[in-house]
C-alpha cells in the first residue's frame, strides 16, 4: 500500500510538469498582446509599453519566459496579474468560494444521486425506476445554462425565495441553488450508474448467500450490495470533483459567484497568462489528488483489490 | 484621443446590442417618487479595474467611473447639456488660447483633510506625465510645454517637471501650451487632470489600492473582483454635492446576471442592458427604463486617397450614396432600436451640436440618390465595398446598408469583413482601403471640436478618410484661436457645413444608452458618456 502510494506520487511529477508546460505555451500562444491591450484600441505609448513588458517579464524569448516561470513556480511564486496583484492572492480569494460550491454540489449529487439510484435499482422495472430513467435522461439533455436560467427565473423572479444572484459568495445558504444547478448533470449520471450497478449485483451469488444466512435487509443492502456496487460510481465521482472545481465558469457566471470560474473567465478575457496558468496548476493538483484518492478507495470498497 | 479606435470600448459594451423596441428618446423619472434618504447608499453594475486607482491610470470604465467619483478636477461637464463648469477652478483665463492662468477656489480639501492647492495640481500632472510612472493616460498632457522632456519618445526623461507649468501661489498657477488650443479647458475636465494629495508620493502603488481624492465621494474599501465601496464626503466643496450616502460598485462578470438583479431590486443602477434582455427591458422596467443618445457616432468613411474618389463630382456620388441609406428602417429593424439615426457629424449632447447639419443628404431618398450617383459619374465598376471588423457585431447592419444602397442606386455593394478589430484598423491606419470603411468616434470630451477637428482635420490622427479641405482647416484653425469656447463651438459649426458639401464620411447613427434602475432609487439620469449622474441619484426612504 505504502509503495503504491509512493509510486503514484512519483508518477504525478511528470504529469504535473507536462500539463503545466502545455498550459503555459497554450496561454502564451493566445492571439493578441496583453500589454498592448492595456491601452484598449489606442496606440500604446512605446516607452511605457516596453517598461510594462519588462515588468511582466514579457520582453525575453518565450523559452526564457518558460524557464523563469517554472523557476518561480517551484519557489512558490505564481507571478503577477496585469494590474500588479499577486496571482496567489487572486487564487486565495477565489478558491475557498469554489471549494464550497464544489463540495455542496458534490454532497448533493452523492447523497441524492446514490439514494435515487439505489431505490431505482432495487425496484427495477417498477414505476419509480421508469420515472427515474426518464427524469435523469431529461436532466442530461438540458444544458447547464438553461437549467440555471430556469431556476433563477422560477425561484428568484417568480417565487422570490432567493435573490437571482449570490450576494455573498462565502455564504453556504446562498450557494445552495448554484450548487444544485452545478451538480444536477452529474446527479443524473450518478443515479444511472448506481441503478445499473445495483440492479446487476442484486442478482449475484453473494447476495443470495447473505439473504439465505438470515442477515437483516438493512445489512444486506448497506454492507454487501451498496459497497460492491459503488466502484463505478466512485470512479465517476472522483473525476467529477475535479470537473466541479474548474468547470463552473457558466454556473458562476449566471449566479455571479466570485469563484475560480469567474476569475478564470476574467483572466482569459484580459489574456493574463500568469493568472490562467496559476489556476490551472492548482486545478491539476486537485485532479491528481482526487484520482489518487479514488484508487485508494477501490481497495477499501473491494478487499479483493490490493495494491503492492 | 486618436479616438476612432476607442470605439471598441463602446463596441465591446454595446455593439452586439440586439433587439429592442424602437421608441421615444429621453428617460423619465421614476413614476412613484418618494422622500429621499440622504444617507442611503445604492449599488451600481461595474467591473474590476484593470489598474491601481490612480487618476491618470484608468482608461477602461471599471476604474474610470470610480476615479470620476473620488476625484474632481478644475472643471467638469454639466451632465444635462455638456457645458463646461468650474469646480476647483474659480476661473481659467487666457488671451491667446496658449497661455492660461488658473485661479483656484479656496476651501477645497482632500479626503485626508489637507487643502487642495495649485501645487497639488502641478505636482500631480508632472508625476502623471512622466514616462517612469507608466500612467496609461499620460499623453493627455502632451499639449503642455516641456512634455517631451518628461515623456520623450525614447529613453529616460531629461526633466522631472514640465516647463509649461508654474505655481504662482497657493491658489494660482499658469499653463503654457506648445500651441493655441482653445478648447484646452474642455480637456481639463478629464480625470487625468485631477489633483493629488502629498501622501500620494510616499507610496503611489499602495495609494492606488486605497486612494485619497478630493471628489464628492471618499474611498471606503476595495474587495477585489467583488465590489468597491465609496461614501459621500461631507466636506465636499463642489457644486454637485451628493444627494445620497454612497455607492457600491458591484462587480458582475455577466451583464445578464446584473440585469436579473436589477429587475428584482438587488442592484440599483445598471450600466447597460445586456443584448438578450434588450427586447423586453422596457416592459420589465416601465418608467425606470433609460433610452437616450450617447456621445458616440457610427460612420462609413470613404478612402478619399484613392483616385476613384478624387474630383469635385465625386462629392455628388458620396451624397447620393448617403441618401440611399434608409437609416430609420435599419435602426428600427436590424439594430432593434439600439441606435438613433444620425443627421450630423457631431453626436447630440456635445456642446456645439446643431441638428440636421447633414440635411437632405442624410434623408432617405432613393430617386434623388440614383440621380446624384449618375450625375457624379458613378463608381468604378459600379461596385463598392465596405470594410469592417467581423468581431464587433457589424455584419448585420453593413449588409443592410449595402442592400439599401443596391436597391436605391443599382450600385453593387458588398461588405468586406476582416477577422478582428486590429487587422481592420491596420489597413485603415495605413491608408490601404480600396472602397468604404466602417469608422466610429466616441467623444473624449463633449465638444463639437472633438468630433470634427480630431476626425476631419488635415493630418489628424483619426482622419481615416484622408480628408483634406482648405476651407475646413481654415475654419478649424480660426476656431482653435478663439478665446472663448462658445466662439470655438460656433466656428466649428461652420466647419461642419463644409463636411455636408464634401461628404468625406456618411453619418449613420448615434450610439444609445440603454439602461435602467431599481425601485429603491429615483432621479437617475445619464450623461452623454453613458454614465449615470452618480451624485444626483436619490435613495428612497424605506
Amino acid at each position: 500500500m505504502g509503495r503504491f502510494v509512493a509510486r503514484r506520487l512519483l508518477q504525478m511529477i511528470p504529469v504535473f510538469l507536462g500539463t503545466v508546460t502545455i498550459i503555459f505555451f497554450m496561454t502564451r500562444m493566445l492571439p493578441g498582446d496583453p500589454a498592448a491591450a492595456m491601452w484598449g484600441d489606442k496606440a500604446a505609448d512605446p516607452a511605457q509599453l516596453a517598461a510594462f513588458k519588462h515588468r511582466m517579464g514579457l520582453d525575453v524569448s518565450i523559452g526564457q519566459q518558460y524557464l523563469n516561470y517554472m523557476g518561480d513556480l517551484f519557489r512558490g511564486n505564481f507571478g503577477e496579474t496585469l494590474a500588479g496583484r499577486k496571482v496567489i492572492d487572486v487564487i486565495g480569494e477565489a478558491l475557498p468560494v469554489t471549494v464550497r460550491l464544489a463540495l455542496l454540489a458534490f454532497v448533493f449529487e452523492l447523497v441524492v444521486g446514490v439514494g435515487i439510484g439505489l431505490l431505482a435499482g432495487l425496484r427495477r422495472g417498477k414505476a419509480f425506476d421508469k420515472v427515474t430513467l426518464v427524469l435523469t435522461l431529461l436532466l442530461i439533455s438540458i444544458p447547464v445554462p438553461v437549467l440555471g436560467f430556469i431556476f433563477q427565473n422560477v425561484f428568484a423572479i417568480q417565487l422570490k425565495w432567493i435573490t437571482p444572484t449570490v450576494q455573498d459568495s462565502m455564504n453556504l445558504g446562498q450557494l445552495m441553488l448554484p450548487a444544485i444547478v452545478l451538480g444536477s448533470l452529474s446527479l443524473a449520471y450518478v443515479a444511472r450508474l448506481t441503478r445499473t450497478s445495483i440492479a446487476e449485483n442484486v442478482k449475484s451469488d453473494y447476495m443470495r448467500t447473505a439473504i439465505a444466512k438470515g442477515l437483516p435487509r438493512r445489512k444486506v443492502i448497506g454492507t454487501h450490495l451498496l459497497r460492491n456496487s459503488m466502484i463505478p460510481v466512485v470512479t465517476f465521482l472522483g473525476t467529477d470533483l475535479g470537473a466541479l472545481m474548474g468547470g463552473a465558469i457558466v454556473t458562476e457566471g449566471i449566479f455571479n459567484v466570485k469563484g475560480v470560474g469567474n476569475a478564470l473567465y476574467h483572466a482569459i478575457n484580459l489574456n493574463e497568462g500568469a493568472t490562467v496558468s496559476g489556476f490551472v496548476v492548482v486545478l491539476v493538483l486537485v485532479y491528481l489528488a482526487a484520482s489518487l484518492i479514488v484508487d485508494l478507495l477501490y481497495a477499501v470498497l473491494d478487499p479483493r483489490i490490493r495494491y503492492a | 484621443m486618436r479616438g476612432a479606435s476607442q470605439a471598441k470600448w463602446v463596441v465591446a459594451a454595446v455593439a452586439v446590442a440586439l433587439a429592442a423596441t424602437a421608441c421615444g428618446s429621453s428617460s423619465s423619472d421614476g413614476a412613484s417618487s418618494g422622500p429621499a434618504n440622504a444617507q442611503g447608499t445604492f449599488s451600481y453594475q461595474s467591473s474590476e479595474p484593470q489598474n491601481p486607482l490612480q487618476p491618470a491610470n484608468a482608461m477602461e470604465v471599471g476604474g474610470g467611473r470610480v476615479i470620476k467619483n473620488l476625484f474632481k478636477g478644475l472643471v467638469d461637464y454639466d451632465p444635462s447639456n455638456g457645458k463646461l463648469r468650474n469646480q476647483v477652478a474659480d476661473k481659467i483665463e487666457t488671451t491667446d488660447a496658449q497661455n492660461y492662468t488658473v485661479t483656484l477656489k479656496s476651501g477645497w480639501t482632500f479626503h485626508d483633510g489637507t487643502p487642495v492647492t495649485a501645487q497639488s495640481f502641478v505636482d500631480a500632472w508632472n508625476w502623471s506625465a512622466n514616462t517612469k510612472n507608466n500612467q496609461i493616460n499620460s499623453d493627455w498632457f502632451s499639449d503642455i510645454q516641456g512634455y517631451d522632456a518628461v515623456h520623450p519618445d525614447k529613453g529616460d526623461p531629461t526633466a522631472e517637471t514640465m516647463s509649461g507649468l508654474k505655481v504662482v501661489d497657493d491658489t494660482h498657477f499658469t499653463i503654457a501650451l506648445t500651441g493655441p488650443v482653445s478648447y484646452f479647458e474642455y480637456k481639463l475636465g478629464y480625470t487625468a487632470f485631477s489633483p493629488l494629495p502629498k501622501v500620494f508620493y510616499t507610496d503611489p502603488a499602495k495609494y492606488g489600492q486605497s486612494p485619497i481624492g478630493n471628489g464628492p465621494y471618499k474611498f471606503v474599501s476595495w474587495e477585489h473582483n467583488k465590489a468597491i465601496t465609496v461614501a459621500a464626503y461631507d466636506k465636499y466643496a463642489g457644486i454637485d454635492k451628493p444627494k445620497n450616502g454612497g455607492i457600491v460598485f458591484k462587480n458582475y462578470a455577466q451583464p445578464e446576471a446584473a440585469y436579473k438583479d436589477l429587475v428584482s431590486d438587488n442592484l440599483d443602477v445598471l450600466d447597460q442592458v445586456d443584448p438578450s434582455d434588450l427586447a423586453s427591458y422596457k416592459n420589465d422596467l416601465g418608467d425606470r427604463a433609460v433610452d437616450q443618445p450617447q456621445g458616440a457616432i457610427q460612420n462609413i468613411s470613404f478612402s478619399l486617397y484613392q483616385d476613384s474618389w478624387k474630383g469635385q463630382d465625386k462629392a455628388k456620388v458620396r451624397q447620393g450614396l448617403s441618401m440611399a441609406i434608409d437609416r430609420d428602417t435599419i435602426t428600427k429593424t436590424v439594430l432593434n432600436g439600439s441606435r438613433q439615426p444620425a443627421n450630423t457629424w457631431v453626436a447630440p449632447g456635445a456642446m456645439g451640436y446643431k441638428d440636421n447639419t447633414c440635411g437632405e443628404a442624410c434623408t432617405y431618398n432613393p430617386a434623388k440618390a440614383k440621380q446624384l450617383v449618375t450625375e457624379g459619374g458613378g463608381v468604378p465598376g459600379n461596385k463598392i465595398t465596405v470594410l469592417y471588423n467581423a468581431d464587433g457585431g457589424h455584419k448585420e447592419w453593413v449588409d443592410a446598408v449595402c442592400n439599401s444602397i443596391r436597391q436605391a442606386t443599382g450600385v453593387e455593394c458588398v461588405g468586406e469583413p476582416k477577422p478582428d478589430f486590429k487587422s481592420a484598423r491596420d489597413l485603415i491606419k495605413n491608408k490601404k482601403v480600396d472602397g468604404l470603411m466602417r469608422t466610429g468616434w466616441v467623444q473624449d470630451y463633449p465638444l463639437n471640436a472633438n468630433f470634427l477637428r480630431d476626425v476631419y482635420g488635415t493630418g489628424a490622427a483619426a482622419n481615416d478618410a484622408g480628408y483634406s479641405s482648405p476651407e475646413f482647416d481654415k475654419l478649424a484653425a480660426e476656431a482653435d484661436k478663439a478665446t472663448t469656447v462658445e466662439k470655438t463651438a460656433e466656428l466649428y459649426q461652420q466647419a461642419e457645413e463644409q463636411l455636408a458639401k464634401d461628404m468625406p464620411a456618411i453619418p449613420l447613427w448615434y450610439y444609445k444608452t440603454t439602461a435602467g434602475y431599481s425601485k429603491n432609487v429615483q432621479n437617475v439620469k445619464y450623461d452623454s458618456f453613458g454614465d449615470p449622474v452618480f451624485t444626483q441619484v436619490e435613495v428612497k426612504q424605506k
